[in-house]
């Protein structure tokens, strides 16, 4: 019994501990982003509130949070609410299976560095992002607007085409490392990154992880020259705010699974495993930024025919070669 | 037919070098961008001097001497396309024109400068002082004593009096700028 | 009674009472989403059970791929609810007996021959290698024909949508 509470308590601090960070991490991303962005528009960006706009996120927090939250009279209400929810938290329930540093050993305990190392974690990964559809969906549907609806349609349609994808490119990770478990995949990388030797599996991942994520160039649900703000243009307030909480939190998310499927995870030389975690995660979200900063908007038709056209037969292709080189070596 | 798989095999491998080749252009771009530095002045820090033309806040110039321009002759009243200007004509002793009250209601008005193209008299000028919102509206109404400065403005040196063959205190008939005396049209008969 | 029987109650309560409302349910959306919860109550029952990779196959196939088609169809065809009819107890009760007798079949079966009925759930809990390593070796065949039953409906329903647009096009260039 001592041994369970002690064990509770553990979970409870890794939890909160990994809940800050990430949280903490998206509301300075957006900092980070606005900063950037600037520069390469030859801007400063914010610098009003703090030194270098450090208290740019508190400052919109607070805003977001004293704002109305305006519920239309012809949406339907309970949906309505419901969606951003499920977009924020399926987000944040991610990192609940990302492992972020070596196992601890405390008085011949080990206390591995992952919230919950189950054996069909990347299977979870993928459950949980294809879920992330009904929030968009749902909340462009309910918002009986049509540009909401446009942008719910296009999202939906978007979203599975490159989920199929995204799971098929890492197909050959699990191939190579014998396992679903995200702790055994970063293991199998012990010597080298599979980056190296899957560099087609890297590249398909990392366009379709764009496409997942609803960031330029592949942002038609919420495109802004022609839907205004696509799915979430009739919500307000915080409501709002978790829509734009969970678009960064994504962004994390998937820069971590980038990290364990192809750089490593947290391995890394000299410095311990959570700040290389965190380095991959920031280094990709500066690489998502640098990207929206360079390409123009895709239009529908050529994101379906990237997505399943070039995208898939890629990944398959990939498959079979990877097959074909395990079975011979 | 093998011929033909060769050509294909090259037009596509030159697509993807034109394409990878726009990317490299792309990202090489705004690259070079993040290094520049930014350009931006800010503002209230920085205040960009503005060129004299600049049409803004307006203002009641005076002559060289002193006196004031503004005959109320109401063509800046009947010009002005939001009707913001108002007066009210009146003479002095000296002989001269003068408004006995001027309001401009910068509520309303749009910085258009028309009033100042109307001006015979360079009077109402426009200048490039821009930062005179207020939080209370009726506070945008300038008086006759709010507008009138003390100098030429843009127009340094001109006097209408002196030119306009008007006769006042400072000067009578044929006593202005290019004038002659009056002919006595009698002398004329053959 | 342990707290996984009591989970299990309430998982399994919600999963009817989420089901019922998907039946009864007149907007089309509503009745989907409730479909989408009793397929998250399943996977968690599937969780309780042990076999997470059921569990987390049937939220990415049904909960994340079919539903969501589902819903997209439904959100894309505005359907108008049908007018009000007096209720169909008939039907009802036609439907309720034929589930009633599949039900108790099941039921009595499984009473019957208890040891061989948890065999199944036995390969489900392996982990998801072992659980491919007896599908693939025992019931490649099965998998294969499976497979290629799929494979015919793609290549069908691709040459349906292009044989309707060569005639959409050929109409064209009479006109």
């Amino acid at each position: 019994m001592w041994l369970w509470t002690l064990g509770y308590f553990i979970l409870m601090a890794k939890i909160t501990l990994v809940l800050t960070v990430v949280l903490l991490l998206a509301a300075y991303l957006v900092l980070v982003e606005r900063k950037l962005l600037g520069r390469f528009q030859a801007r400063i960006g914010p610098n009003r509130a703090g030194i270098f706009g450090i208290l740019q996120p508190i400052a919109d927090g607070i805003k977001l949070l004293v704002k109305e939250d305006v519920v239309l009279d012809g949406a339907e209400r309970g949906i309505f609410q419901l969606a951003p929810v499920i977009v924020a938290s399926m987000a944040l329930l991610t990192f609940a299976i990302i492992p972020f540093g070596k196992p601890i050993i405390i008085g011949g305990h080990e206390i591995p560095m992952v919230i919950s190392d189950i054996n069909v974690g990347l299977l979870y990964a993928f459950a949980l992002t294809s879920l992330s559809v009904y929030g968009v969906a749902l909340g462009g549907w309910a918002s009986n607007s049509k540009y909401a609806l446009l942008g719910g349609i296009r999202g939906a349609a978007q979203m599975i085409s490159y989920e199929l994808a995204l799971g098929l490119s890492i197909v050959p990770v699990v191939m190579m490392a014998g396992s679903f478990s995200l702790v055994e995949i970063v293991n199998a990388q012990a010597k080298w990154p599979f980056i190296i030797v899957q560099p087609l599996a890297f590249i398909i991942f990392f366009i379709s992880a764009l496409a997942e994520s609803k960031r330029i160039p592949f942002d038609m649900p919420e495109a802004e020259a022609e839907l205004g703000a696509g799915y979430h243009i009739e919500y307000s307030g915080m409501r709002f705010g978790l829509f734009f909480l969970g678009e960064y939190v994504q962004m994390q998310v998937l820069g971590a699974l980038i990290a364990v499927f192809f750089l490593g995870g947290w391995r890394g030389p000299f410095l311990p495993g959570p700040i290389w975690l965190l380095i991959k995660i920031i280094g990709f979200s500066i690489i998502m930024v640098w990207i929206r900063a360079t390409l123009p908007r895709f239009r529908y038709d050529q994101l379906m025919t990237l997505g399943w056209k070039i995208l898939i037969p890629a990944a398959l292709i990939n498959i079979v070669i990877t097959g074909v080189f395990i079975v011979a070596f | 037919m093998q011929p033909i798989i060769v050509i294909g095999f090259l037009n596509n491998m030159k697509v993807l070098i034109e394409i990878a080749y726009a990317l490299y252009m792309g990202f090489y771009t705004t690259l070079k961008n993040l290094f520049r530095g930014p350009f931006t002045e800010e503002y209230p820090e920085y205040k960009r001097p503005l060129p004299a033309r600049s049409r803004a806040q307006i203002i009641l110039t005076s002559d060289p001497d002193g006196q004031e321009r503004c005959v109320a002759c109401y063509l800046c009243s009947a010009v002005c396309p939001v009707d913001c200007i108002s007066m009210q004509a009146a003479e002095a002793d000296s002989g001269r024109r003068y408004a006995k009250w001027f309001r401009i209601n910068f509520g309303r008005c749009i910085f258009c400068g028309l009033c100042e193209e109307a001006c015979p008299t360079s009077a109402i000028q426009l200048t490039p002082f821009f930062e005179n919102s207020k939080r209370d509206i009726l506070k945008m109404v300038y008086e006759k004593a709010d507008l009138q400065v003390d100098h030429c403005g843009k127009d340094k040196n001109y006097n209408f009096y002196a030119y306009a063959g008007i006769v006042t205190k400072s000067a009578g008939k044929g006593e202005h700028v290019k004038e002659e005396k009056p002919v006595d049209v009698r002398t004329n008969m053959p | 009674m342990t707290i996984y029987s009591i989970i299990f109650y309430i998982i399994a309560a919600l999963m009817i009472i989420s089901t019922g409302m998907a039946v009864t349910r007149e907007n089309m959306v509503h009745a989907v989403l409730y479909l989408v919860v009793s397929f998250l109550g399943s996977a968690l029952l599937f969780f309780l059970l042990g076999a997470p990779l059921l569990g987390i196959l049937q939220v990415i196939i049904y909960a994340g791929a079919i539903m969501v088609l589902f819903l997209f169809i439904v959100m894309m065809i505005r359907i108008e609810p049908p007018e009000r009819r007096a209720s169909p107890v008939r039907h009802y009760v036609a439907v309720g007996v034929i589930c009633g007798i599949y039900f108790g079949a099941v039921v009595l079966l499984m009473l019957v021959s208890e040891p061989a009925a948890r065999e199944p759930m036995a390969s489900a809990i392996a982990s998801p290698a072992d659980f491919g390593h007896y599908l693939f070796s025992r019931h490649w065949l099965a998998i294969e024909m499976i497979s290629l039953l799929l494979l015919v409906a793609l290549i069908g329903a691709l040459h349906l949508g292009l044989s309707g647009m060569r005639r959409r096009t050929n109409k064209g260039d009479a006109s």
